[in-house]
């Protein structure tokens, strides 16, 4: 058949078809009849175009054709995957419980440093100089100085608004940086999270060691529950990046990549609204000056009890059930 | 077709798909109009909430936020693949089995946009694309996705109207006919002066009775798709 031939015999079906799936809404609809139907004739169309040579002109038209009703038929199955509730109830704990190692692994390298600085910090006070410039360190230690603080002064609503917006441009940045660098062979991740390690340590260890104990450790218990964990958990996300391209195992490097990123992305959704609630709680909880430190404290250990208890303990059948039915 | 630019992909029905991927150039260019709509946001809305004080301050920051990471996640999920900057120079994400691109890829290649500006100007985001063959960055290589033209121009077979057919006066083989089709086909997109410098090429050929190669060659085109 000469292609004007065949042109003449189909363009009226191709031309129907054309403004079936210009509307996307309209297609999803004709889902359900005769649409696989006149998707698999275009389909043929486009083959024997192919194999009868005709001009290229014709093949990009019916090459849009099936492009079109292909992302119709198989674009919207690859859409649903239960509810954001569902996931942060069973799928957020799914991904890190059968990622334990590279948890593990991200653990050490960011306590690691943190406790040994610490210690160091609270024998030598001069160490934190070599981690932070002076003039962070003065403003440090001023903000967490008890005798500043008992001047009374209570963050204004708008000052907390304010930092809120701080901690999410600067902790979600933070840790997404931490995740995507880890593509590096995890190397990036690695230093994200020895480096905060290191600082946070050394804060810690230099304003303990001053005896600013009774504002910085009630200022902190909160959020860090959140917060601490968090950047682990996305720097573990990024080692396991990072480690698929060290180890593939069957795959190519490539494909094993990719799987990972698929995995470990459901650790960064995760990490990202652990991460809202840190700055949330940072903002407007653990800022005020005014409540108890008993209460403080005892709020953050409940706090620290919950994280732990929800990403490693909770609904160990549900949540076991849940991974065997989304990992496959 | 052995373009080096196209990704095939099979169809469940067999059949093959195929997409021209997006180079460096046209990438960069639609970053970089997406780059400057987001500042123009970020300024006019930073004179906006300059005026709210230190909350403003902190709601300005969450803003940034959502600009730099969420901005392209929402555009290629929600509005097929495409960004403002991407949809001016006609490309789209999709996965790479030519699938529209879903929230987790979308995410992954956004977040690994990080990795590619490292360690500055997207200076490995620029390798990645120039050294693989789909052109993709660390980002798309990590979430499965590639960058495509949006479908060309569309194919007009009317464009043969006041040809008439003539038989060719000697046999051609199947390579020579796709390309008289061809030429008859595309002469909407080529000037008068490129189409007389095309078909010169035949005149030493040509039959007696013609004079104008160009037309002879649009005529052997025309008979050859099947019109007498």
């Amino acid at each position: 058949m000469k292609q004007l031939e065949f042109e003449g015999r189909y363009s009226a079906f191709w031309n129907e078809m054309e403004s079936v799936l210009a509307d996307t809404s309209k297609a999803s609809a004709l889902t359900l009849s005769e649409f696989p139907r006149d998707y698999r004739r275009v389909c043929q169309h486009l083959a024997m175009a192919k194999s009868r040579r005709y001009a290229t002109g014709l093949i990009e038209r019916l090459n849009a054709l099936v492009q079109a009703g292909y992302e119709v038929l198989y674009g919207g199955a690859f859409r649903r995957r239960g509810s954001i509730i569902e996931f942060l109830s069973f799928g957020f704990p799914a991904a890190l419980r059968s990622n334990g190692v590279f948890i593990w692994a991200a653990a050490a390298v960011f306590l690691l440093p943190y406790v040994l600085i610490m210690i160091a910090c609270m024998v030598n006070d001069q160490l934190i100089y070599s981690v932070m410039d002076a003039s962070s360190v003065r403003n440090m230690e001023s903000m967490y100085d008890p005798a500043l603080r008992k001047l009374g002064r209570e963050r204004q609503s708008d000052s907390d608004i304010m930092m809120f917006g701080f901690y999410i441009y600067n902790n979600i940045s933070i840790a997404f940086k931490c995740f995507a660098t880890g593509i590096f062979l995890g190397v990036g991740s690695l230093f994200v999270l020895f480096f905060n390690g290191l600082q946070i340590g050394a804060v810690s260890g230099h304003l303990t060691a001053l005896g600013y104990s009774e504002t910085f450790y009630p200022f902190v218990v909160g959020h860090g529950s959140f917060e601490l964990t968090a950047i682990v958990f996305s720097g573990a996300a990024g080692l396991k990046l990072g480690f698929s391209l060290l180890a593939p195992g069957p795959y190519s490097r490539r494909k094993a990549l990719q799987y990972a990123a698929k995995d470990a992305i459901k650790i960064v959704y995760g990490v990202f609204v652990m991460l809202l609630i840190a700055a949330f709680i940072e903002a407007f909880w653990s800022s005020s000056s005014s409540l108890p430190i008993a209460v403080k404290y005892s709020v953050g250990a409940a706090l620290w009890a919950f994280v732990y208890y929800y990403c490693f303990f909770f609904a160990r059948t549900r949540v076991a059930a849940y991974h065997s039915q989304y990992a496959a | 077709m052995k373009l080096d630019t196209v990704a095939l992909v099979e169809t469940p029905e067999g059949t093959d798909l195929h997409a021209e991927v997006v180079g460096l150039v046209p990438r960069a260019l639609a970053y970089t109009l997406d780059f400057l709509i987001r500042m123009g946001i970020i300024i006019v809305l930073g004179i906006v909430f300059s005026f709210l004080g230190k909350a403003g301050e902190g709601l300005y920051l969450i803003l940034f936020f959502v600009l730099e990471w969420w901005y392209p996640v929402y555009f290629e999920v929600f509005r097929g693949g495409q960004t403002w900057g991407k949809k001016s120079f006609k490309i789209k994400v999709v996965n790479d089995d030519l699938t529209p691109i879903s929230f987790g890829p979308s995410l992954t290649r956004n977040l690994l946009r990080a990795a590619d500006f490292f360690p500055a100007m997207y200076v490995c985001g620029c390798i990645s694309v120039l050294t693989t063959s789909r052109f993709q960055r660390l980002g798309d290589l990590a979430a499965g996705t590639i960058v495509i033209y949006e479908e060309e121009e569309r194919y007009v077979s009317h464009s043969l109207d006041q040809v008439s057919a003539v038989a060719p006066s000697y046999p051609l083989t199947e390579e020579q006919q796709s390309a008289f089709i061809n030429f008859a086909l595309n002469r909407g997109r080529m000037s008068r002066d490129r189409q007389t410098e095309i078909a010169e090429i035949i005149r030493p050929r040509l039959p007696l009775n013609a004079t104008d190669a160009a037309k002879y060659a649009r005529g052997v085109g025309k008979w050859l798709l099947g019109a007498r």
